[in-house]
């Protein structure tokens, strides 16, 4: 951040002392079998529309919700790993508004009595270990989706799909305590591997993970000294952002937007934009949807729920820093790379499926080159074959192949993974590709390739011969390349020394 | 399977829907023509509610006490006429016509289930399904001179039952004595877990009629301001007959009665409005006008859809729980609840059932209730059942000109057994 110069005395600019405010709003789709008030299948995904529907989930006059016990107890494990309180009792409330993807003309959510409040989870901050205070953790349905046809601003007409209608979700709502985008990625990345810990949450499936995000630039130290008191500048609320990545994006944007309000000396009013993913921008939206009246009450049809007993009886499976912490205790791991394997739960199984051939060689090779590999290409842990990388870390291990080769190799198997869904094996590769080290033999027979290469190497170049033998040992290290180059990397560089220079004492 | 013919004279208007050649098989209701009311869902039979907006709705699927029937064999012969959504004290605000009272054509059956009354009545059929709001089960009963009960909250499951006020309504049996309507407890009463606000206490009773020993609370209020003192002195003779039964009579208060009308319109309204919110022309009802707007189309449906009361009703409970408003009505109106459900607490600590007249009135002339507010304060004795979510039961107990007169029996919770067993000892003194 910078200072700009202040033009007029009421101007405060975006001045060094100003800082970022974001709170967050995360919508999670729960990854259970059915949906959250009747016996429909969740898996809709890739089916006709209106296929997974029942009178409850179409909200037909007369149907009455039946709460999916598994549901609650999914939104009780989210509230203890998030060190909520759980109250005595939650309660479901209706939510009332008009909308053709709404069945019933109201939401079933919860309102004053949600099923968690007052949590927290710690992340790695801007400046270091931070705690990110939870508000609230509540559950609610998902309702169903529009399916606009012809053109994308002028639709000819609108379908509803009510597959969706139904599907438990749980909100996760933050205070606002998070001071930049990065930080905001990071708290979500953090909360989705809790939640995938957790096993309640695919954060594959798409459309599972919505979040809304609320920012403001705030003179530094306001936040601390007010809290939620009235600022000169408005808070705005950034909606529907349906990726990871889409809301550091829409945070950066927005805080150059509103930078640059304040720096023209602009009054910033609270407002609720629209993320556009395909442009990166922020778009104003109406300003009517926040003066809407949802008339909550308590939803008549469902009893309050007796939640407290209920989350006692939860045991919580190992989480990202409790395995973490192990990683490093059990397998010697970096911080670095213990950090970076917990941070995906199935990076983190497929870490222990590997790394007792060897935990330093497996810790590096998954951290810092299949997870690079694997973000190229946009493909995910889940698609490789851990025996196939088993085959690989040996083979690396005993010094069959290069580091070099080991990572052609895995660029071949990632590429047919990708391709096909299978690759062949490691050792296979290796030797299809003739990646197999050369180990040089210590006759001058002339049958060692490194030997082979050596020789045609010096036939070749008379002049790097002639200036070694003049004294200028650099010469040598010009050879060693050509014969690397002749042996496509596999020969080892000090058997390529050790036979050059026999050659050259030699001759 | 067996069928029934069914084609009756329908003089009062009673069906909105009549079927003639009606499935029956074996079971404790084998053979039995019984009248469901229509905002109860019968799968393949349209299920109107009263109101146009569900013109066309034929429901996928059967109420819980849809299948309970069938299971027993009875043959459904009907679907009965009603006030629209149950709003109303006088089945005229029905968008398929009145129906009229058989016991004098000239007047009303009472509302909201009055075609299933009516279809009692006249004996077009034995037993009848209504549904209880705030009194439609006992006001048609009480008008047209036959018993309906409106079981505990709780004990009868609303799957498939079009909500009104989801925390307020029960569907009850109507027949024109107290047996058949307990046989048809009997069979109402089979646990559904699809109903969250039910539990498993299925009813199995023969209704007894001595009731020596018997305390019956008799509360000031029900013979008050606003209660035509002829329809009082037949209730009190009644109450005076159970006595020379062996009762012991003792008169109490409930001051909750004062605002027990009150809280109950604010809470009915206030569900309803949210209840109704689904009729927007897009799953089902009269195609949505897709020229225009979905706005535009949706709130042209339900002006035109639903009739005046309705849309009264929706838009009192709109601004009940406006914000604003709402704690100044709906989170008041609960606190109001509790009281009457307190009264009813403190007065079952010394007496077994709670009984006074069902309706201030006999049946109205048709056409005679012409202002809303007058309209409520007709149910003022029939409300503090359905707020307390005790079970009530109405049985003709007399007449006044001519009128049937009703007396209403109010029970402990989950003691729908009580109020049957002084209801059946009510009707042994009329009859005797
Ligand atoms: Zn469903």
């Amino acid at each position: 951040m910078s200072a700009t110069p202040v033009t007029q005395p009421a101007n405060t600019g975006m001045a060094i002392d100003d800082e970022v405010i974001v709170g967050l709003e995360i919508h999670c789709q729960l990854d259970t079998k059915t949906k959250l008030f009747c016996g429909c299948s969740t898996d809709y995904r890739d089916d006709p529309a209106n296929t997974h529907v029942c009178p409850i989930c179409l909200g037909l006059p007369g149907s009455l919700p039946r709460v999916n016990r598994k549901a609650v107890e999914y939104a009780l494990r989210v509230g203890k790993a998030l060190n909520c309180g759980i109250a005595p009792e939650a309660e479901f409330a209706r939510k009332n508004y008009f909308y053709p993807d709404l069945d019933k003309g109201f939401q079933i959510t919860q309102y004053d009595k949600p099923i968690a409040v007052k949590g927290y989870l710690d992340i790695e901050g801007d400046d270091g270990e931070k705690r990110v205070r939870i508000t609230r953790v509540h559950m609610e349905e998902d309702p169903g989706r529009l399916v606009h046809k012809g053109a994308a601003d002028r639709p000819k007409y609108t379908l509803v799909d009510y597959n969706r209608a139904g599907i438990p979700l749980i909100e996760i709502v933050t205070e606002p305590d998070l001071r930049s985008p990065k930080e905001a990625r990071r708290f979500l990345n953090k909360l989705r591997a809790t939640l995938e810990y957790l096993g309640v949450f695919d954060s594959e499936k798409e459309g599972s993970l919505r979040v809304d995000a609320n920012i403001s630039i705030q003179p530094k130290g306001w936040f601390e000294r007010e809290g939620k008191g009235k600022a000169d500048r408005g808070r705005v609320e950034i909606k529907n952002i349906s990726s990871y990545k889409g809301v550091e994006k829409a945070l950066t944007f927005e805080i150059t937007r509103q930078k640059n309000l304040i720096r023209r000396g602009q009054k910033l009013e609270s407002a609720t934009r629209h993320f556009v993913e395909t442009r990166g921008v922020t778009t104003s939206s109406r300003s009517k949807e926040m003066e809407q009246d949802y008339r909550y009450f308590p939803e008549p049809d469902l009893r309050p729920l007796r939640v407290c007993d209920w989350a006692m009886e939860i045991v919580l499976p190992e989480l990202p820093d409790a395995r973490r912490a192990r990683f490093m205790e059990q397998y010697g791991c970096s911080p670095i790379h213990a950090r970076t394997l917990t941070g995906e739960l199935k990076l983190a199984e497929f870490y222990e499926k590997v790394a007792d051939i060897d935990t330093a060689l497996a810790a590096t090779w998954i951290a810092d080159t299949l997870l690079g590999e694997l973000n190229y290409r946009d493909m995910s842990i889940t698609l490789v074959p851990p025996e196939q990388f088993r085959e690989l870390l040996v083979l690396l291990r005993e010094g069959s192949v290069t580091d070099k080769s080991g990572v052609e190799v895995l660029r071949v198997l990632l590429d047919q993974l990708k391709e096909t869904g299978r690759c062949e094996g490691a050792r296979a590769c290796v030797d299809r590709l003739g990646l197999r080290i050369i180990v040089a033999t210590p006759t001058l027979t002339g049958e060692d390739p490194v030997m082979e290469a050596a020789k045609e190497a010096l036939a070749e170049q008379p002049q790097a011969v002639a200036d070694y033998r003049a004294g200028r040992k650099e010469a040598l290290n010009f050879l060693v390349g050509q014969v690397m180059k002749k042996t496509r990397g596999c020969a080892k560089p000090g058997d390529v020394n050790k036979v050059l220079a026999d050659l050259l004492e030699e001759g | 399977m067996a069928s029934v013919t069914f084609s009756p004279d329908d003089r009062y208007n009673a069906f909105i829907t009549t079927l003639s050649g009606a499935e029956t098989g074996p079971g404790r209701l084998s053979g039995i023509p019984v009248a469901v009311k229509d905002n109860i869902s019968t799968r393949g039979i349209p299920t109107t509610c009263a109101s146009r907006i569900l013109t066309g709705y034929i429901p996928p699927y059967d109420a819980h006490v849809v299948t309970l029937l069938k299971r027993e064999g009875a043959a459904i012969v009907g679907k009965t006429n009603m006030d629209e959504f149950g709003m109303g004290t006088t089945t005229e605000n029905s968008a398929f016509g009145p129906t009229l009272n058989p016991a004098d054509p000239t007047r009303v059956p009472g509302g909201s289930s009055g075609g299933s009354a009516a279809a009692v009545a006249s004996g077009m059929v034995r037993m009848a399904l209504g549904t209880d709001t705030g009194g439609s089960i006992r006001c048609p009963a009480a008008f047209c001179g036959i018993v309906g009960l409106k079981p505990t909250y709780g004990r009868v499951s609303r799957y498939g039952l079009i909500a009104y006020a989801n925390s307020l309504e029960q569907i009850g049996p109507m027949a024109r004595n107290v047996e058949d309507v307990s046989l048809l407890m009997e069979v109402l009463t089979i646990h559904d877990p699809r109903d969250s606000t039910t539990i498993a206490c299925p009813y199995r009773h023969t209704p007894d009629p001595t009731i020596r020993g018997l305390k019956i609370g008799v509360p000031e209020e029900f013979f008050g301001e606003g209660v035509d003192p002829r329809v009082a002195s037949v209730v009190w003779e009644a109450i005076t007959r159970l006595e020379a039964q062996g009762a012991e009579i003792v008169t109490c208060r409930m001051p909750s009665m004062a605002f027990a009308l009150a809280a109950y319109y604010v809470t009915c309204t206030s569900e309803a409005s949210s209840n109704l919110a689904r009729f927007d022309g897009v799953r089902y009802g009269p195609q949505a006008d897709t020229r225009r707007t979905w706005h535009e189309s949706f709130q042209e449906q339900r002006r035109e859809g639903f009739g005046t009361e309705v849309r009264r009703r929706i838009m009192l409970g709109t601004f009940a729980l406006s914000s604003g408003y709402y704690g100044k009505y709906y989170a008041k109106a609960q606190a109001a609840r509790q009281q009457v459900r307190n009264d009813f607490l403190r007065l079952f600590r010394t007496v077994d059932v709670i009984a006074g007249p069902t309706m201030p009135t006999v049946a109205f002339r048709l056409g005679e209730k012409t202002d809303p507010l007058s309209m409520y304060l007709s149910d003022v004795l029939t409300v503090p059942a359905n707020l307390a979510g005790v079970p009530a039961i109405s049985v003709p107990c007399g007449t006044s000109e001519g009128l049937p007169v009703g007396l209403q029996v109010m029970g402990q919770w989950f003691r729908d057994e009580n109020v049957i067993d002084v209801a059946a000892a009510c009707e042994q003194g009329v009859s005797s």
